[in-house]
């Protein structure tokens, strides 16, 4: 029979809407409302899967995020790996499995969408229980923005398993308040799992996860919650726990409260007839709701001998214990400690409560032993936070209602908000509670008692460690792996101290307990990663003509963000004949390249020129009006850092250009500097990468295109000479346009407004034509430097060069008393002889291309390693002017080695190769002024 | 039917004992993590110095060596690093047997990606003085990448496609409290003493020279002291008016549910800051980029762990759905150039060892090796010279992360 | 993720600032007079407590401005935060 313990009404499940799903390979019914675990009890299943390690059955043993047992995978609609059935919403077409061990990745890609979103608010409350309604009910009464966010599909908390219709209806209008203040968020099925610093907590809303596959794709699955509050209160609630006794892992074995919600909120009864043990009041509000549910109380065991001998009817069995559960793969009698023996197949358990203290903890919050509770509970914290209700360790309802309006009124309070009026808080017949024992575990056969059921940890297995020499809880964990697995201890944490305590007869409290971590409970990868992937993983930097290189075929390089053209290959080139033409028609002819990605710096004030001596290696400000200047940039150091040009437009302004993959350090380097060494300079300094786009005009013919585009300016060598710039029209657009070289050919930078970029670059191609223009890429402008033996800062440098190591003396400057970088050449390490130097290498067969990372060694044939080194290759190609690969490389001592042989080991093979000078292309420069 | 994991060796019966610290030792080693332990254990094993103390203020072995991500590995640029982490490796490969503990190391290979054609460059020249000192390993282009660990995405279609990455096949990982404890168990047998919750609280000297040290337990003499304190290492030094040249970072990372093979191998990759095995039960360990800030707390901030998980799922399409189980931080010891100081202070008889980092755990035996001689002998084993703390007034260097930095 | 407090635009998350390590760390006045030893110390000794740090942050994604924060390093918590080039307060 379908559902057969199901009750005949009640729950807060819908009767009228089945839900069809299959677990572990059959067919099942349950309800809307239902989660899987409570559809599988209503069924009458309660074995959900067997343990990791032991293989012993385990069943459904709580009703919430700290069940240890149920662990299932989804394999439909899309595989999930491990879920605790007790959190599994179900839905139509639910296919899953109990687990025993490793959850299962799909194979195919997740099709979900994920995101992320930012809230900030007066109040945060973190639990929608009677504790934190009450606390959310009065923060918003004042007006305070406020945030709730709760677990479940509906607010209620604990109270949802119970039948208190009176605090029901409270609960239900509290929420509707709440839902119709503009100035509350009340966030249901979601998860806040971490407390971080300043009040910051991340939650998880599963916002289509429980409609399965009618899921709309356009809604994320689920979505992280970024929230920022002024006061946070934690409304956590507690975690029934068990305690050790023999065969306390059998499925029918289930905490008390749990069994509650079972009968309470989804109308099922997770069994026929049940014993009842318990150390606290608690477990009896579970036994008379089970009662009137028609599930049979055999008996109620509780360690209290005081306890009344007779309850409704049950007899009460004061001061006693269970000896253990008995039955195969399903409790059938429970044995107590005197010998006596009841049928049943439930076994109702409450050792008593943990308080919900992992956020708490995990935000710095001290946690303190209550030896009246038996318990861990808050015990101070550095954060702006109050805990309430059974998350502070008082559990009546009545009392939670209490703290939570306390905690509310305080929050607001704190945050500059009165309290206003608030519902009547509801009137609950709740007993006066009388106190509890604290049992960790019963004396048995140790082996069979657990401690840890997820990862089958037993007080056997506590005692060997223990015995073997460990005396901290950490150590324990560590030995047994107790505490490790999905629930990460919820429900077996505070046992494992009582446990370890226990038998080493010391103080639970001395003892203490693990650390919590976040996050409180799983949160899926795909969920973290939001929307950042793909694309939106890294900013995609591109220049204004960036259309115009992919409708022009060419491939890209990402330099940092920034997509730059690659090479652009003809139909059946590859890199290298792409390339080797470039390179031909750049030296023969004209070629142009985008170089728009370069760092732009706009340096301006007084002091401009007193700035930049100070950060240059080589001297700025003599540097005249309307020309320009190469330097080089060191780290304190020593090291070369960055290099480029420096133009001066003014007596009080330099525009300089860097590196484009450091554009933004050499700025904060300048920022860094001149906010906190030397505010006294009168300088300031703007980006203006992005508002300058820059078209590089380079060979021979160059000369004559400009002129063909700016008629109005002069372009020969006299009026116009290499290393100065103009500020003309080009193609009829306003134009800078600088005389450098980073090729060695007479070439133009033409730099336009970054709008008018495709204007100028397009007439640029056309007024080009005649000369058979030709567009390039970064790998032709490597080549193109690298003959010319110019270094590329990060490829020829590597954070251990200096610019003596570079070859360039020249660069450093002798007059200056200071600059960046200058006292660090004085160490004893830069004027050691054999420190790297940039060289040339070619090989001796004209035709090897030497592996960029290549090494070079001294001798003929290799010894055994390790090997000595003299450096390595920094940068390798064909070269279509030398006719011959060549490379540039960094070889101790390499000044002083120039024509010597060395090798390079290739595989098996050591290549020959002769060290030159790294200029190899018109060492005369003869071709600069074209 | 058994589970994952239950084919996993347990822990021995008996690990050490927990004796009360003596009025004077021999040696006293200031830290009982993994590079602590096993300083002591090559001092009594290697050179026959048993009366030792190794002292520590909280659980043996709970600071990094409880918190990284197990990765060992010898692949570092530079012939000083290669030295001393092979010669790590090559004890790794021998002290299962050496300690008589199941330390599961697994040379399950390690392959760090490279992203951009600067990376290739980088890796390609690592492999190359890799291979010349001695020290395996390869170049992959992305199909064989994707043979070595066949879920990468290596599809040209991602933010930073892999161009291919270097592989070392006897790198791997190792299970880390069984190293911690397999020292500590073997160390305690030889007659070293360790003694937790004994915060070291001065240290004294005399005439400019080392003479015992102020503990929560009272003053314990000593011979020579040594610190291995890792990201405490400063607090320690400034003890003795030392200061060091490192800066104390958190280092986060977390660690899945555990679920079935599908990563047989170790991936790193610095560009985009994620590194990733499945430990031997089946949950995936990765770990994180270091928070910026200087920081004692064990915790970082969650935006570092988020970006992470972004990173993850370029390169790992398939752990979308896998779940964030726990997370955790450490503190790393960080130096400007990237590498390690192990040798003599300004003090004598007082040794330093500290900034390895993020690299510490898969120093252990080496640096334990190399430690110890150089606290028996009073000066540098020659595999840890290079590493001295005059080297940043010399300007001698190992500057791992200016060099194509692979840091973990 | 801490909420820094920035002087000038108020408080504004982590995400948004640089770091800069130890404050109060001067660009000597005269490298060249400085031993190599003093040298080193400038380029890589800094502080490094368990417990108030005075350090340096950048509003990089804001007003890109420095301001220096005590912090203590274990707990997080920001003690004071003034301008740069000011001096660095007494905690009590």
């Amino acid at each position: 029979m379908s559902q057969e313990f199901r009750t005949t009404s009640g729950g807060r499940i819908d009767r009228d809407q089945a839900v069809r799903f299959r677990f572990g390979g059959r067919d099942y019914e349950g309800y809307a409302g239902d989660t899987l675990a409570s559809a599988l009890l209503a069924n009458g299943v309660i074995q959900t899967s067997t343990s990791i390690k032991l293989g012993r059955p385990r069943g459904i043993f709580a009703a919430g995020v700290e069940e240890p047992n149920a662990l299932v995978q989804v394999e439909e609609p899309f595989p999930e790996p491990m879920l605790t059935a007790t959190t599994v919403e179900l839905y139509d077409g639910l296919v899953a499995r109990g687990l025993p061990g490793q959850g299962r990745l799909a194979n195919e890609p997740d099709p979900a969408r994920y995101d992320a979103m930012h809230a900030h608010c007066d109040v945060l409350v973190v639990g929608a229980g009677p504790a934190g309604l009450a606390a959310a009910s009065v923060a918003a009464a004042s007006g305070a923005r406020v945030v709730l966010v709760d677990d479940q599909p509906e607010p209620g908390g604990s109270l949802l398993g119970t039948r208190e219709t009176g605090a029901l209806d409270w609960a239900a209008s509290v929420a509707a308040d709440l839902r119709a203040n503009p100035e509350v968020r009340l966030l249901t099925r979601t998860t806040a799992f971490g407390y971080y610093d300043d009040n910051y907590v991340i939650a998880v809303e599963r916002r289509t996860n429980h409609l399965g596959a009618a899921a709309p794709a356009h809604l994320s699955r689920e979505r992280i919650w970024r929230i920022r509050a002024r006061h946070v209160v934690l409304a956590t609630g507690a975690h029934e726990r068990s305690l050790a006794f023999d065969g306390n892992d059998l499925p029918g074995v289930m905490l008390a409260g749990a069994a509650r919600t079972y009968v309470n909120r989804y109308g099922v009864r997770p069994g026929r007839r049940a014993v009842v043990f318990t150390t606290n009041d608690s477990a009896y509000a579970a036994a008379a709701d089970l009662l009137d549910a028609g599930v049979e109380i055999a008996a109620i065991v509780d360690a209290r001998p005081d306890a009344n001998p007779q309850w409704r009817g049950v007899e009460v069995l004061a001061g006693h214990t269970i000896a253990r559960a008995r039955g195969e793969d399903r409790v059938a009698a429970v044995v107590l400690d005197d010998g006596r023996e009841f049928a049943a197949d439930l076994l109702l358990v409450s050792a008593g409560w943990n308080p919900a203290g992992a956020l708490y903890s995990q935000v710095g919050g001290r946690l303190r032993f209550d030896a009246d509770l038996g318990a861990f509970r808050p015990d101070g914290c550095r954060q702006a936070v109050e805990v309430a209700g059974a998350a502070n360790g008082t559990y009546p309802v009545v009392g939670c209602l209490a703290e939570g309006t306390a905690a509310g009124q305080k929050a607001a309070e704190a945050t500059g908000f009165t309290a206003g009026q608030v519902r009547p808080l509801p009137t609950i017949d709740e007993r006066p509670a009388t106190p509890p024992v604290h049992l960790w575990a019963l004396p048995g056969d140790e082996a069979t008692q657990f401690v840890d059921l997820q990862r089958d940890v037993t007080v056997a297995d506590i005692r060997r460690a223990t015995g073997a020499g460990m005396r901290s809880v950490e150590h324990v964990k560590r030995y047994t792996t107790a505490g490790t697995a999905h629930d990460q201890g919820k429900t077996s944490g505070t046992l494992t101290s009582g446990v370890v305590a226990h038998l080493l007869g010391v103080d639970v409290g001395d003892l203490g307990t693990t650390t919590f971590r976040p996050p409180y409970a799983p949160v899926s990868f795909a969920a973290l990663a939001g929307r950042d992937r793909g694309a939106l993983h890294d900013p995609v930097r591109v220049t204004a003509l960036h259309s115009w290189h992919e409708a022009h075929g060419a491939l890209f390089e990402n330099v940092g963000q920034w997509k730059r053209p690659w090479y652009y290959p003809q139909a059946g080139e590859d890199l290298h004949a792409a390339v080797r033409r470039e390179c031909r028609a750049v030296r023969e002819g004209v070629g142009m390249m985008d170089a728009s990605t370069l760092g732009k710096i706009d340096v301006q004030g007084p002091d401009a020129a007193v700035l930049l001596d100070r950060l240059y290696t080589n001297l700025i400000s003599t540097l005249k009006v309307g020309a320009i200047r190469y330097g080089v940039m060191c780290r304190a150091d020593g090291m070369v850092f960055d290099d480029g040009t420096v133009i001066r437009l003014a007596s009080d302004r330099f525009l300089v250009t860097t590196t484009t993959g450091n554009a933004a350090a050499v700025l904060d380097w300048m920022e860094d500097f001149l906010q906190t060494e030397w505010p006294d300079l009168r300088v300031r300094c703007t980006s203006v990468t992005e508002q300058w786009a820059t078209v590089a005009l380079v060979g021979p013919r160059s000369r004559e295109v400009l002129g063909a585009l700016a008629p109005h300016l002069p372009v020969d060598n006299a009026d116009f000479p290499f290393m100065t710039w103009r500020d003309t029209s080009v193609a009829g657009l306003p134009a800078r346009v600088c005389r450098i070289s980073f090729s060695g050919e007479l070439a133009y930078e033409l730099n336009v407004s970054w709008w008018d970029a495709l204007a100028l670059w397009e007439a640029v191609y056309a007024a080009g034509e005649p000369f058979g223009i030709t567009t390039y890429g970064t790998e032709t402008m490597h080549v193109l430097r690298a003959e010319k033996g110019y270094p590329i800062i990060g490829q020829d440098t590597d954070g251990t060069v200096t610019p003596q190591d570079l070859g360039m003396d020249w660069v450093v400057s002798k007059k200056k008393p200071d600059f960046v970088g200058k006292r660090s050449f004085a160490r004893a390490e830069n004027a050691r002889p054999d420190r790297k130097h940039l060289v040339g290498l070619l090989p001796d067969d004209g035709a090897t291309l030497l592996p960029e990372g290549a090494h070079l060694v001294e001798m003929e044939t290799l010894p055994e390693p390790p090997v000595p080194m003299l450096g390595h290759v920094t940068s390798s190609y064909h070269s279509a002017a030398l006719g011959r690969p060549f490379a540039l490389a960094l070889i101790r001592g390499g000044r002083d080695r120039m024509g010597e042989r060395v090798y390079a080991p290739l595989g098996e093979a050591l290549v020959p190769v002769t060290i030159t000078s790294p200029v190899l292309y018109d060492p005369e420069g003869t071709r600069r002024d074209g | 039917m058994a589970g994952p994991g239950s084919d996993l060796p347990d822990h021995p019966d008996w690990l050490w004992r927990n004796p009360e610290p003596k009025r004077s030792y021999d040696v006293i080693v200031i830290g009982a993590g993994g590079h602590g332990l096993a300083t002591a254990y090559y001092l009594a094993k290697n050179h026959g110095i048993t009366n030792v103390a190794v002292l520590e203020r909280g659980w043996l072995a709970g600071g990094n060596m409880a918190r990284n991500t197990t990765i060992i590995r010898s692949n570092y640029l530079w012939d000083e690093s290669a030295g001393i982490y092979e010669h790590a490796l090559k004890l790794w490969e021998g002290l299962e047997e050496d300690l008589d503990y199941p330390i599961l190391f697994s040379q399950r290979g390690v392959v760090n990606l490279a992203h951009s054609l600067q990376d290739v460059r980088d890796s390609v020249r690592r492999v190359e003085a890799n291979r010349l000192n001695g020290v395996d390993a390869e170049w992959l282009d992305p199909q064989q990448v994707k043979e070595v660990c066949p879920i990468v995405n290596v599809s040209p279609d991602v933010r930073y496609p892999v161009l291919g990455g270097t592989y070392q096949p006897r790198a791997g990982i190792a299970k880390h409290d069984y190293v911690a404890w397999g020292f500590a168990r073997a160390a305690d047998a030889l007659g070293v003493d360790l003694i937790q919750h004994c915060e070291v609280t001065g240290l004294d000297i005399a005439g400019g020279r080392i003479t015992g040290v102020q503990t929560t337990r009272g003053r314990i003499a000593a011979g020579k002291v040594a610190m291995a304190a890792a990201g405490h290492s400063s607090v320690v030094a400034r003890m003795a008016g030392i200061d060091l040249p490192v800066q104390s970072h958190p280092l986060q990372a977390l660690v899945s549910e555990l679920l079935e093979p599908v990563h047989p191998t170790v991936v790193m990759s610095n560009a985009v800051h994620v590194y990733v095995s499945q430990a031997h039960k089946g949950e995936l360990v990765m770990g994180a980029g270091i928070d910026s800030y200087n920081g004692y707390g064990q915790r970082g901030a969650f935006h570092i762990i988020e970006r992470q998980m972004s990173a993850a799922l370029e390169l790992f399409p398939a752990f979308a759905r896998a779940h964030v189980l726990r997370t955790w931080g450490g503190i790393v010891d960080v130096t400007p150039d990237a590498s390690p100081i192990v040798g003599l202070t300004p003090v004598d008889e007082l040794y330093v060892n500290c900034g390895w980092g993020t690299g510490g755990f898969k120093a252990t035996p080496g640096v334990g090796w190399c430690y110890a001689h150089t606290i028996a002998h009073g000066e540098p084993h020659p595999l840890n010279a290079p590493f001295s703390l005059d080297r940043f007034t010399t300007g001698a260097l190992v500057d791992e992360h200016g060099a194509a930095a692979v840091a973990h | 993720m801490m909420l820094i407090p920035c002087p000038w635009c108020g408080p504004r998350e982590e995400a948004e600032f640089h770091y800069g390590g130890q404050a109060h760390v001067s660009y000597p006045a005269d490298p060249a007079a400085l031993s190599d030893a003093d040298w080193a110390r400038y380029l890589f000794f800094r502080d490094n407590p368990k417990g108030p740090f005075a350090e340096r942050w950048n509003h990089s994604a804001s007003c890109r401005r420095w301001f220096n924060v005590i912090r203590d390093t274990v707990t997080n918590e920001i003690l004071a935060v003034y301008p740069a080039g000011q001096p660095k307060p007494v905690i009590a």
